[in-house]
């Protein structure tokens, strides 16, 4: 037998590799649990080992909150109008027809009406993957007038919020929009009909500074990312380190900026018993 | 040469120049015809060039060191102010202040960020970043103005709400939401006017209102271009772009439907003619609060709202 003949026979690669089957697998970011797909649904797209919560868009979250074949999309075909023309290193009317195709999604936000346990809600949930769930001018009308169906119906109003703030490519246009939804949600209020704000990972920016923050009552998923301003940009104002932790929920919740931290898979439950609470 | 001189306006100060040494020497020669020459040049000069910046320049304009800042509006515009402090949950906040005046015949509870002249004042004032006692700050007094049925005036002028760790911990954005949601309902006049940098959520914090108003070299958007170059193009090289690309003069803001007016500026921006300036700003003030002290509260909310609900672009 000669002497570079290999003996044992557990010799394997150091580390795993990770390009797994597209679509098959999934990799938790937090443990490194390696997770296949259908598990990962079954159980609302947070690991089972170490409760991550992956992040996911809203025909996920309608499809897990509202009663079977309740939910009614509304103003589904509204579209970026490209107001300023505005170009940066593309159009930005190149990259909106661009994420349509890849997202299948037509803006950040989808809006519309369903049920919870039998009770009517409107609702409006954001996706991070349409230009970084940012709000211009549809996420804001659109938001606006699911608010205004809520007033007009008599019905509560859900918001699920997942976005990097106000977007650029509309310029003052988008910040408009923090004040257009926050004058509707001032009438809503006037009205005594209940808002509930729902933060996941992450919410920050612009819509942070208008809907996101004037729920009736606010609660988050954990160890979401919430803010106004990015911690790269504070890191650079204050010149340190962030702290562990910092805008993360369990942060918010200790300064008393939200009520409590909910688990995906408890979010129907308090929701339905919250608006049993305050309708 | 005087300091504080923007690149654009070196050759009308170089003219000037001249012609102060032409006055000089007068007396031995008659050059009388030469001066007025040259001063009807520059006056060309000065005309071609402000009507041809770019928004980059106007950025740079509405961030000139020598501009009126809102104390200056307020002690020469009105009378008998009393400067009222304090948020009554944390502490007084010195990048914004707010305090009664009368603007001739009116009470006006007067609101607006403000920015030092040297870097000691500018330290006190924090550059005019508000933290979140200031929008709370400013949120106090405007209850206080809707109880005793007073008008609000706020001026706009700041860089950002403070990007800082203790201002994330006392929930700046919730201080500016906050705000958004009771400015929009407040039942008293409230009449905006951005007197210089308008940035984002932190301008709009204390920008929601019956009448914008947006002095003519100044700059109101969702980001400053500085940021949007170095988010959009990964560099701070390109903000005359991103300056360009948002679109965020006066006439720019005004075709969007953004604001209601542009209030023009003396030849050459604002910090050439303090006086002028305020008394331009005072009367068209006057004007705007006299038309909406006629409507009735209802309907002044009822139009608000209908404001902001038109402001936006959308194909359906």
């Amino acid at each position: 037998m000669g002497w570079f003949t290999r003996k044992k026979e557990n010799i394997s690669p150091a580390s795993k590799k990770s390009d797994l089957p597209d679509g098959q697998w999934q990799k938790c970011e937090e443990c490194g649990e390696i997770i296949h797909t259908k598990q990962l649904e079954s159980n609302l797209w947070c690991c089972a080992k170490c409760n991550y919560h992956f992040r996911i868009g809203s025909d996920q979250y309608i499809s897990f909150l509202f009663d079977a074949g309740s939910f009614r999309e509304s103003n589904k075909k509204m579209r970026s109008g490209d107001p300023l023309q505005f170009v940066d290193t593309k159009k930005y009317s190149e990259r909106i027809t661009a994420t349509i195709k890849k997202s299948g999604l037509n803006d950040a936000v989808k809006t519309g009406m369903g049920k919870i346990d039998g009770k009517k809600i409107s609702f409006a949930c954001m996706d991070f993957n349409f230009i970084g769930g940012s709000m211009g001018s549809v996420v804001g009308e659109k938001i606006a007038r699911a608010i205004d169906a809520a007033y007009e119906e008599k019905i509560p109003m859900i918001i699920i919020s997942q976005s990097g703030g106000a977007r650029m490519m509309e310029g003052a246009l988008s910040l408009m929009q923090l004040a257009k939804t926050s004058s509707r949600l001032a009438r809503l209020a006037e009205a005594k009909l209940p808002f509930i704000s729902i933060l996941t990972d992450p919410t920050t920016g612009g819509v942070t500074a208008s809907f996101a923050m004037l729920g009736d009552i606010i609660i988050a998923e954990p160890k979401a990312l919430i803010g106004f301003a990015g911690p790269r940009v504070i890191k650079q104002t204050i010149g340190k380190d962030l702290p562990e932790g910092f805008q993360r929920s369990e942060f918010l919740l200790e300064n008393g900026f939200i009520d409590f931290i909910v688990s995906r898979k408890e979010m129907k439950e308090k929701l339905s018993r919250l608006i049993e609470y305050l309708t | 040469m005087a300091k504080n001189v923007l690149d654009f306006e070196k050759p009308i100060i170089a003219l000037e120049k001249k012609i102060e040494e032409m006055r000089r020497l007068e007396g031995d020669l008659d050059i009388s015809t030469e001066i007025k020459n040259l001063e009807e040049k520059v006056l060309q000069l000065r005309k071609n060039i402000y009507d041809n910046l770019t928004r980059w320049q106007r950025v740079q304009l509405a961030r000139h060191p020598e501009r009126p800042y809102t104390l200056d509006y307020i002690y020469m515009m009105t009378e008998n102010f009393i400067e009222l402090h304090g948020d009554r949950l944390f502490g007084d906040d010195h990048a914004i202040v707010a305090g009664l005046a009368k603007l001739d015949q009116h009470k006006v509870m007067i609101i607006g960020q403000q920015k030092g002249r040297d870097t000691k004042s500018n330290l006190f004032r924090n550059f005019g970043m508000s933290n979140p006692e200031g929008y709370r700050k400013a949120l106090r007094l405007m209850k206080l103005a809707e109880k005793f049925k007073i008008p609000v005036i706020t001026m706009l002028d700041t860089p950002g709400a403070y990007p800082g760790l203790e201002a994330e911990k006392r929930g700046q954005a919730e201080a500016i939401a906050r705000n958004l949601f009771e400015m929009s309902r407040l039942r008293v006049p409230i009449i905006v006017t951005i007197i210089g940098e308008g940035a984002s959520g932190g301008a709009l914090g204390i920008g929601v209102g019956d009448r914008i108003l947006m002095l003519q070299n100044t700059w109101y958007s969702v980001i400053s271009p500085e940021s949007c170059s170095s988010i959009l193009w990964r560099s701070w090289e390109y903000k005359e772009q991103a300056a360009e690309a948002l679109k965020l003069t006066a006439e720019d803001l005004l075709e969007q439907g953004i604001v209601d007016r542009i209030i023009p500026e003396p030849l050459g921006g604002a910090h050439k003619d303090h006086q002028l300036m305020v008394s331009t700003l005072k009367a068209i003030l006057k004007e705007e609060l006299e038309a909406l002290l006629k409507l009735k509260t209802e309907k002044l909310v009822q139009n608000r709202l209908e404001k902001f609900a038109r402001m936006g672009v959308y194909v359906e």
